[in-house]
């Protein structure tokens, strides 16, 4: 009796990239944008590259379709094989073939991914058109049945429909549909979910591991955030200027990572634990009663006016040296109350105290808080002017209040150091800083108008994970140092569970749900905050965002 | 529905304007140097001391001046726009008489100008960088940087003094009696030069601003995603590139239609073409200033006119105006 | 360090740096006028209907009353010059001031201003010129009026545009939580910002100027006393078929100028990288 062991036939990678190297063009600040980079897609499985900005994540993925905008950026060294063949050495009309039929690619912006001239309809056709001649029926049928596929609604209205009428989230799916139509063996997605809201975005993922279980598709994932990796990958590479400096299973990378940057960028992600210090100061800053504030579009010849309730009774006190987190996703109208909060914005019925003072309306309110209330920013790239030196920029604010030049100079020097930057920095231009040199900039120059409370609209969502982390402990930071009042705007309950006392939860321009953090997001009473807790793509072995503090 | 409301509404905004110009025409008259009756009757006119008693008891010469600008206005609404003393005639008559052959003009170089620009701009981006680009923005520029009138003399120069190819003057051949097909081939002939003339800096603009369109268009993300389908370079080209830039040039189109009616009166002067624009310039020799203004709120109400049809055309082609 | 960049862009776009040598030479040209100039461009010199290159010292011919074209080509570049650069910044006083105003309040006042403009850009410019300058009596005042006058529309629109878009940026909010006054915030955090593009369609300006005044000049409207290229092709137009030279000078040193201030534009553009206007990396 002879035992025979049949022996498995050995996988093949779907995609093997080796040796990968991409040129920039001169004047960039390396030479290279990827060097070197071995990976490969193994069939039915998922890969996820991860890196941060600049890390040439997405180099690699368009160097796969061909899509690299050369000459100025262009593979120069490596090859990348596929189906047998190395896809740097084909033409172009033999790269065509490929993409939509074998290769299916969807890309980060959905709201400008679809010919806005164009019939959703069309827009599937036409990968049909690329690749054979299927009778318009046939045709027809197959477009329904691939809107119906990625889980969208009246695929026979949406057929004749133009993207203005979707919404991002739909806009991904029809970008889905159009790669996975043909039934391609590799599906590379460049970062899809990364302007999308979280429960959007949990949406989407699930479709596509839906769809990768069903067909079998391999999927080339790229994005910035270690969540989706634990969400969705089976194989991880991590990717640091230009270098992959960790790769292997998931569980392995995430578990137990071995390289230096893996371990910084996994220990950079909020965990969702508060570490605010208790305090006891009792003196109240701000009371907000009843706030509503309504958007009226304009009605003009192409459209009826609509109105829109950004804020709905908001109610809510804060006293000093605490944090209030005011959370919720695109349309919440968490945005609307920050400006109204700061006086940027006017509200149409309620009441905002500052100090015990009832703030009036228009440019008296802003006069009247004389500058104690001070906004940062979300866009590092909009907040400073970019004609101004940014000694002059912080010092202006000073300034206007009646405090003398050299002394707003001098505060000005005072508060670059604070804030991490060398007292020379104020000679500068903005263009000269990183994205989060120029937060804490912004930071400085709310700080230079002595302010008692400080509203930070997204501070952090532009931002590389690392230099997230950075800029929040900068936050907490000067919070503990000038004990002020803060209301932290954000997206993100991994940065609301860390820096914020109390908080609450938006949709659609009400507070659903309002409380101490620990409590919110390890008791949450309302549907939506539980929606939201669980969308939130949560790192394996990571301790739960809700789980108690100790 | 919506779209006749819409057309409604502008017609309407476009009729006000035309009254506001109306009112710029009063107002101008009263700011003339010397005394509004004269510059109403013209040079010819003012010399007949019975017509311009006439003249001041039609408008009011002597009443407030808000009666003065309700008659005025009241009259231009009866599409009353005067008298020319110098050619004996109602001013409304000798507009009416030289429109159609302003329109023939315009219309013909408005055509020409789109459809030619409009190729040459797309191989100028489709070849970008090599010399076929070189060339069609090289002479783009040339045409955009030539003054009408000068173009049109030394198109008159070549083409009919010394190669004799072309007529270039009149609308036709004077005396001839032609009629029916011969007729219309006649003045075919006759409008080429003058239509070309005209259509050349436009068409330079239109090249000008569909290149531009079309390099930014073949940037942006949706064409990216076309590649990534397979789709094939014509279709990009086509479908995605050149439709979605055609939107900025049809705005451009309606901008510019004012311009090429300012234009029509010189090359209506040069090719001594009988339309509007030739009636102004004889009515600035024979200082004809009621002919003047007339033919001005006319030319102005033309291009009105060509707005409304170009803004008319954008909502047709741009389907993010909901209009239903 | 950003004027250096400049003018590494600018230096790159070849047709521009063509076009800023032309433009220098004539204005080189226009300021030495009469010390360049042999004659007075209104005296008769000559014989009347002289060629070009028969005649010492009259180098490009004489006209139909033996006026000494080359003269006239000079005094012509002064006058066309100065209405062009006068009557362009004449516009830009408007057209910035109104657009900035619209752009920065909005509401109700940008759609009166709004209104305003759209009334002047209704009306054909060159008809409206014509009608402004016959009324009132050509002169270089009347001209200059009547060109700024069909010319700030454009820049209205292109400045309250801009002003739209700056308004709402973050550090223009910034500046208003500071407490800045809003002329404050309007000429040192807005306009700064907005200049590229005025700039570019400033040198385009005085190019569309050039070429209405000369137009005006053609139909006999230009002011009197003054010898422009426009007048000198009106007066060959009768005897084209005899003198073709006393229409193709003028008309080419015309051509030669717009053409310049068009490539100068250009090169601005490049330079000031306009194209790449709001992206902020």
């Amino acid at each position: 009796m002879n035992a025979t062991v049949t022996p498995m036939k050995p996988l093949h990678p779907v995609l093997d990239i080796v040796d990968l190297s991409i040129s920039l063009p001169s004047g960039a600040d390396r030479a290279l944008a990827v060097e070197g980079a071995t990976l490969s897609v193994m069939p039915g499985q998922t890969l996820c590259v991860v890196g941060e900005s600049g890390s040439g994540k997405s180099m690699i993925a368009n160097a796969v379709m061909g899509l690299l905008p050369r000459p100025h950026v262009a593979p120069v060294a490596g090859r990348i094989l596929f189906d047998g063949h190395d896809l740097l050495q084909l033409t172009e009309p033999q790269m065509r073939e490929l993409r939509g039929r074998r290769i299916g690619m969807v890309f980060q912006e959905p709201m400008t991914a679809l010919n806005p001239v164009m019939r959703i309809g069309e827009q599937i056709g036409e990968v049909f058109d690329a690749h054979g001649n299927v009778p318009a029926a046939e045709k027809r049928r197959r477009i329904l049945a691939a809107l119906a596929d990625v889980g969208l609604p009246d695929p026979e209205l949406l057929i004749d429909a133009y993207p203005f009428r979707l919404s991002g989230g739909q806009r991904q799916r029809v970008m889905i549909a159009c790669a996975l139509v043909l039934e391609p063996v590799l599906l590379i997605a460049d970062e899809p979910t990364t302007a999308l809201d979280v429960t959007t975005q949990a949406q989407i993922l699930a479709l596509v591991r839906e769809l990768q279980q069903r067909r079998g598709t391999a999927v080339l994932f790229i994005t910035h955030d270690f969540g989706v990796v634990s969400e969705i990958a089976d194989h991880v590479v991590v990717m640091q200027t230009g270098h992959v400096v960790e790769s292997g299973p998931a569980a392995q990378v995430l578990g137990a990572p071995q390289h230096p940057y893996t371990r910084k960028l996994i220990a950079a992600i909020p965990d969702g634990q508060a570490q605010t210090v208790p305090h006891d100061d009792l003196t109240r800053v701000l009371q907000v009663q009843d706030l509503c504030k309504t958007y009226h579009s304009s009605g003009s010849l192409f459209k009826r006016g609509r109105a829109v309730q950004a804020a709905k009774d908001i109610s809510f006190e804060l006293h000093r040296g605490e944090t209030l987190g005011l959370v919720g996703e695109s349309g919440s109208g968490k945005s609307s109350v920050g400006r109204c909060l700061v006086g940027l914005a006017p509200f149409d019925s309620g009441r905002i105290l500052f100090k015990g003072r009832n703030l009036a309306q228009g440019k008296s309110f802003r006069r009247a808080a004389a500058g104690k209330i001070q906004m940062v920013f979300q866009d590092p790239y909009a907040s400073l002017n970019p004609r101004h030196r940014i000694g002059a920029a912080i010092a202006g604010g000073p300034i206007a209040q009646g405090v003398g030049k050299a002394e707003a100079m001098a505060r000005a020097m005072e508060l670059l150091q604070l804030v991490g930057l060398g007292a020379d920095a104020a000679q500068r231009y903005p263009h000269e800083f990183s994205g989060g040199q120029r937060q804490r900039i912004g930071i400085a120059r709310a700080l230079a108008m002595q302010p008692e409370l400080l509203v930070a609209d997204e501070p952090v969502s532009a931002l590389d994970v690392s230099v997230q982390a950075q800029v929040l402990e900068l936050f907490a930071q000067v919070r503990a140092q000038f004990q002020l009042a803060m209301v932290f705007i954000t997206h993100d309950l991994r940065v609301a569970g860390q820096m914020c006392d109390r908080i609450a939860v938006m949709q659609r321009g009400e507070v659903v749900e309002y409380g101490e953090t620990q409590k919110v997001l390890n008791d949450p009473q309302h549907a939506y905050t539980r929606k939201l807790i669980d969308a939130v793509p949560r790192l394996a072995g990571q301790a739960d965002v809700s789980a108690k503090v100790a | 529905m919506k779209r006749t409301q819409f057309m409604l509404t502008r017609v309407l905004q476009g009729l006000v304007a035309i009254l506001l110009i109306a009112t710029v025409n009063f107002m101008l008259v009263r700011a003339a140097p010397g005394d509004p009756v004269s510059v109403l009757a013209g040079e010819a006119g003012a010399s007949d001391p019975q017509f311009v008693a006439q003249l001041r008891a039609q408008f009011g010469l002597d009443q407030p001046l808000s009666t003065q600008l309700a008659t005025y206005v009241g009259k231009v609404v009866r599409l009353d726009l005067g008298y020319s003393y110098r050619q004996q005639q109602p001013v409304l008559k000798l507009i009416l008489d030289r429109l159609p052959a302003t329109l023939l003009l315009t219309g013909s170089a408005f055509a020409l100008s789109l459809l030619f620009g409009i190729t040459l701009g797309a191989l100028s981006a489709r070849r970008a960088g090599t010399w076929v680009d070189s060339a069609i923005t090289v002479v783009a520029l040339l045409f955009y940087a030539t003054p009408l009138y000068w173009l049109a003399l030394m198109a008159v120069l070549v083409f009919t003094v010394q190669l004799e190819w072309l007529p270039g003057f009149g609308l036709m051949t004077v005396g001839s009696g032609h009629t029916g097909f011969a007729l219309v081939l006649d003045v075919a002939k006759h409008l080429v030069l003058p239509a070309l003339t005209l259509a050349l800096f436009y068409m330079a603009v239109y090249a000008r601003m569909t290149r531009a369109a079309m390099l930014e268009v073949a940037q942006m993300d949706f064409v990216k995603t076309a590649r990534a389908k397979g789709v094939r370079p014509g279709r990009i080209l086509r479908a995605h590139v050149l439709r979605n830039a055609l939107l900025p040039v049809v705005t451009l189109a309606g901008i510019q239609a004012g311009g090429m009616i300012g234009g029509a009166v010189l090359t209506e002067t040069v090719f001594a073409w009988p339309g509007i624009g030739r009636l102004m310039f004889d009515a600035l020799l024979q200082r004809d200033y009621s002919l003047l203004l007339g033919a001005f709120l006319v030319t102005a109400a033309m291009a009105v006119l060509f707005n409304l049809i170009t803004d008319l055309v954008y909502t047709l082609v741009d389907p993010r105006i909901e209009l239903t | 360090m950003m004027q250096s960049d400049f003018w590494r862009r600018f230096r790159r776009n070849k047709g521009a740096v063509a076009g800023m040598v032309v433009l220098l030479i004539v204005a080189v040209v226009a300021l030495l006028g009469p010390w360049l100039a042999t004659n007075d461009p209104w005296a008769m010199v000559e014989q009347p209907f002289v060629r070009p290159w028969t005649e010492p010292g009259f180098l490009l011919g004489t006209d139909t009353l033996g006026r000494d074209i080359l003269s006239g080509l000079v005094y012509g570049a002064r006058i066309s010059l100065l209405i062009g650069v006068v009557s362009t910044f004449v516009a830009l006083l408007i057209g910035v001031s109104l657009g900035a105003v619209a752009g920065y309040f909005g509401g109700w006042i940008d759609a009166a201003l709004m209104r305003f403009t759209e009334l002047f850009q209704a009306v054909p410019s060159f008809a409206l010129a014509i009608v402004l300058v016959a009324i009132f009596e050509p002169s270089i005042k009347s001209i200059v009026v009547a060109i700024a006058i069909v010319s700030w529309p454009p820049v209205a629109r292109l400045v309250r545009s801009e002003f739209l878009t700056l308004r709402q940026r973050d550090f223009v909010q910034a500046a208003l939580l500071a407490g800045q006054s809003t002329p404050r915030i309007i000429l040192t955090q807005i306009l700064p910002n907005a200049m590229s593009p005025i700039i570019v369609m400033a040198s385009l300006m005085v190019a569309t100027a050039i070429l209405l005044e000369s137009s005006l000049s053609f139909l006999g409207l230009g002011d009197p006393n003054q010898m422009s290229w426009g007048y000198m092709v009106g007066a060959a137009r009768t005897v084209l078929r005899q003198a073709w030279w006393m229409a193709l000078f003028p008309g080419l040193a015309i051509v030669l100028t717009v053409l310049a201030l068009n490539l100068v534009g250009e090169g601005l553009s490049d330079g000031l990288n306009t194209r790449l206007h709001g992206k902020g990396k």
